[in-house]
């Protein structure tokens, strides 16, 4: 039995009255690799924080090699052998390799000078123990996003991290980097490292874990042995929840196709090289609700961003709006084509929050609500009142400052204001993200009536009862390709979620 | 802690920019009332020449409130103003153009390096401060340039000796007083000027614009609004009230010094932000920015009166500045 680095026992952790973890467990022994699988929202990015000293306020204990103990910082967790690698890396670009490296805890002499040529040494020895090709004198941002991350990676054993925290590592490498990637952890863990690995992609999980531990919705499922744990079981521990929600979705009347899509692409607005959507087709008719189905890096949120025009004129493919071929340039003209976006992340991107629940709801129809340039409140004004009504937007008056309002009303205006802008084509990302149960089902209902009224709506949830309730129809994205598509009722959550991971093909999941 | 609906209306009201803005102007008019220097601050006159005092500071803060509350900030306009007032003073004293010609050139010239900067800020993606201070630098070259280092001013050497030149008919209207002698013109301009600018903000789409860009430009831009040409409509009004305010210079000093508005922009600034309307943008409205000119002015204008010279003025007004700001910030 190999020694034990870690063990969290009875982690809980709440936000404001909200529990998003509760008598959660994870150990880690030496030499393993630990995959901690579960949805988006599971907990897993909670849980890693509390492990590296960002969230110091929690229930539960943590043992760390053999000896119980409370990180005060992130500092004190590093310093005892925490390390994680981020998604977005934390290098700094214009400065050396072995600068970054020692970046913090520079070795210096006695009059506090620079050990310089000692951090060089140091450097190269711990790259060439990873067997990474990299000058130590040269800035970092001269090398790919693959060899950077292998460069953070050897910034953690100079700190003399032994447990490593990899949060979906391979987002964004190419397929020899991941190669490469997968070398450098097999040498940690002879060199007697544990890390935790957190992955969405099937494939990844089964080749590179030991062990496997799952989250749902804040809550420890299990942990068990790869070899243990056959595909089918760990998906279903993934999703397990069962269909208690109601939700209900009125007899769909589809009409004439409003939105054709045929190899519709986006590069990566990150500038990566593999496209971030990749040819997609589908065919979307007044009346109906379109799911898209994918997790992290599905491409599903750049295909709807792409669409509405947020990177500009950077898609490839053909796109038709009612017949007519369009091409996405930037939101006003998405806006003037009759294509609205509910972004995902209403504090940064859909309200002012400076700004009243009326002007907010106007915004995106101004070219209408004032004519000639003038602004005319009192039409404002009905609009807002009426969207007021149909909404169901709880605040004492219009004239209110957004970020006063809670976040189920701060949801509905931004959705007053896509709708304001009289759509026929409404992008719907995350709709009823942070929003509480009554909203939920005021939204719930309000997509029926808007699809009632031939609006065409194209829906981006990570929460699968809805996903599978609300759409006519879905296409599960993995990696920016349509992995499967499903009609109303033929479609499973452990069949969308297995095509969501990318495993579809020589799978009892397929169709 | 207090629950009591009447109290929590008092309190809303109480948070209200435009109170206490309005209580900063009250006390510092109390401060005037107390110190009144033998009762010099009771009369007319007194405020009659604060309003003339403050005026071209106050038409370059109507240009700052709406660059501000984008999000930016212009360091252009009082280069821009000496800019203006060297070509206006070559145009109308030198060359006796007809104001109905010189005016709008020189306004046109303001325009020009507003919507230079303005598109340096929108399209090219240079940072406001980095791009205004290029602008200021810049005008302030070329102001020197056009005026060969000198002051533009009726007296002109020539060949033949010394001449006179005649004072523009136009220039002495502007620098009168209108209205039995009790306002300045120039005030007369600079709150038309205040008009024009609040009526933007309140009454026409670019103007709440230029709230939604500076509250969140990227929720703005992905509601259809056109962020760049909003951006740049607000240093281009910038531009062109600094001309307004650069014509007004000339008229009142009877010549167009090229070093003229040096640090003018930082008391537009001060204006702006002791109205209370705030720097990272969406938020405030022209008649703080008035309210902020008046306080500013009767400020300098009570420690004048009291003879409290210009160190003691300079350092006292810094204070306040702060004192006002914090006051603001206050319970928000």
């Amino acid at each position: 039995m190999p020694e034990l680095l870690l063990e969290m026992t009875g982690i809980g952790k709440a936000f404001s009255g909200q529990t998003v973890l509760e008598d959660v467990r994870l150990d880690l022994r030496a030499g393993e690799t630990h995959v901690l699988a579960g949805e988006n929202g599971a907990g897993k990015s909670t849980l890693m924080r509390i492990l590296a000293g960002i969230y110091t306020e929690y229930a539960g204990t943590i043992t760390l090699y053999g000896r119980e103990t409370r990180f005060g910082s992130p500092q004190d967790a590093a310093r005892q052998g925490i390390s994680i690698i981020h998604q977005e890396l934390s290098l700094i670009p214009s400065m050396t390799v072995s600068d970054n490296i020692f970046l913090a805890r520079e070795q210096a002499g006695p009059a506090g000078w620079l050990r310089f040529h000692r951090e060089r040494e140091a450097c190269a020895a711990l790259l060439d123990r990873l067997g990474v090709p990299v000058k130590p004198g040269a800035p970092v941002g001269a090398y790919s996003i693959g060899v950077q991350q292998s460069i953070e990676i050897a910034k953690a054993l100079a700190f003399e991290a032994r447990i490593l925290v990899m949060d979906e590592p391979t987002s964004a490498l190419t397929e020899p980097e991941v190669e490469r990637l997968f070398e450098v952890i097999a040498s940690l863990k002879r060199a007697g490292c544990g890390i935790i690995y957190i992955s969405h992609k099937m494939e990844e999980i089964y080749r590179i874990a030991d062990r496997i531990t799952v989250l749902r919705d804040g809550r420890y499922i299990g942990t068990e042995d790869r070899d243990r744990l056959p595909r089918e079981t760990l998906v279903k521990w993934m999703i397990g929840r069962p269909m208690s929600e109601q939700i209900f979705r009125d007899a769909p009347a589809p009409g004439a196709p409003v939105l054709e899509l045929k190899d519709f692409s986006v590069p990566d607005p990150a500038g990566r090289p593999r496209p971030a959507v990749d040819r997609v087709s589908f065919s979307l008719r007044r009346g109906e609700i379109l799911g898209l189905a994918g997790l992290q890096g599905s491409g599903a949120e750049v295909l709807v961003n792409g669409l509405y025009g947020v990177y500009g004129r950077i898609t490839g493919g053909e796109v038709r709006v009612d017949g007519a071929p369009y091409r996405p340039g930037s939101p006003a003209h998405a806006l003037r084509q009759g294509i609205a976006l509910l972004s995902n992340d209403r504090k940064r991107e859909g309200l002012v929050p400076s700004m009243s629940v009326t002007h907010n709801i106007s915004l995106a129809a101004l070219p209408r609500l004032s004519p000639g340039g003038l602004l005319r409140e009192g039409l404002e004004r009905q609009a807002a009142e009426a969207r007021k009504k149909a909404l169901n937007i709880r605040v004492a008056a219009l004239t209110r400052e957004v970020a006063t309002l809670s976040g189920g009303n701060q949801q509905k205006v931004a959705l007053a204001k896509c709708l304001e802008a009289q759509p026929r084509v409404l992008l719907l990302n995350e709709p009823t993200r942070g929003v509480d149960v009554g909203a939920k089902h005021d939204i719930y209902a309000l997509m029926n009536a808007w699809t009632a009224s031939g609006i065409a709506l194209v829906l981006i949830t990570s929460e699968m009862p809805e996903l599978l309730a609300l759409s006519d129809r879905i296409l599960a994205l993995h990696q920016g390709r349509v992995t499967a598509a499903f009609d109303r009722g033929a479609a499973t959550p452990e069949a969308v979620l297995a095509a969501s991971m990318g495993s579809v093909k020589g799978n009892d999941y397929e169709r | 802690m207090n629950d009591n609906p009447r109290f929590d209306r008092l309190r809303r009201i109480l948070a209200q920019p435009f109170f206490r803005a309005t209580l900063a102007l009250v006390i510092i008019l109390c401060l005037g009332a107390l110190f009144h220097a033998e009762g010099s601050f009771f009369r007319w006159e007194t405020h009659r020449d604060m309003l003339r005092h403050i005026s071209r500071y106050g038409i370059l803060a109507c240009g700052m409130t709406l660059v501000i509350i984008t999000g930016g900030i212009d360091l252009a306009v009082g280069s821009v103003l000496g800019l203006v007032a060297v070509t206006s003073a070559l145009f109308m004293i030198h060359w006796g153009w007809n104001p109905l010609v010189a005016v709008p050139l020189c306004l046109l010239v303001g325009l020009a390096c507003g919507v230079t900067s303005g598109t340096l800020i929108s399209r090219f993606r240079v940072q406001p401060f980095i791009a205004t201070l290029a602008m200021m630098v810049f005008a302030r070259g070329v102001a020197k340039y056009i005026s060969g280092g000198r002051k533009i001013s009726q007296g002109v050497e020539t060949a033949d000796g010394y001449v006179y030149l005649d004072f523009p008919g136009f220039f002495n209207f502007l620098n009168a007083r209108i209205l039995g002698d009790n306002v300045a013109v120039v005030t007369l301009v600079f709150l038309a000027c205040a008009v024009g600018a609040g009526l933007l903000l309140a009454r026409f789409r670019p103007g709440r614009y230029m709230y939604a860009v500076g509250g969140n430009e990227e929720a703005a831009r992905l509601s259809g609004v056109p962020v760049a040409c909003t951006k740049t409509l607000a240093y281009a009004m910038s531009g062109l009230f600094a001309a307004i305010a650069g014509i007004c210079q000339a008229a009142q000093e009877t010549q167009g010094d090229p070093e003229a508005g040096g640090s003018y922009e930082l008391t537009a600034i001060a204006i702006v932000v002791i109205g209370g309307t705030n720097l990272m943008g969406g938020r405030g409205s022209m008649a703080l920015t008035l309210i902020g000119a008046l306080t500013i002015g009767y400020l300098e204008k009570i420690l004048s009166l009291n003879a409290v010279g210009e160190a003691g003025r300079l350092m006292l007004t810094g204070f306040i500045i702060v004192a006002a700001v914090l006051f603001q910030r206050s319970k928000q």
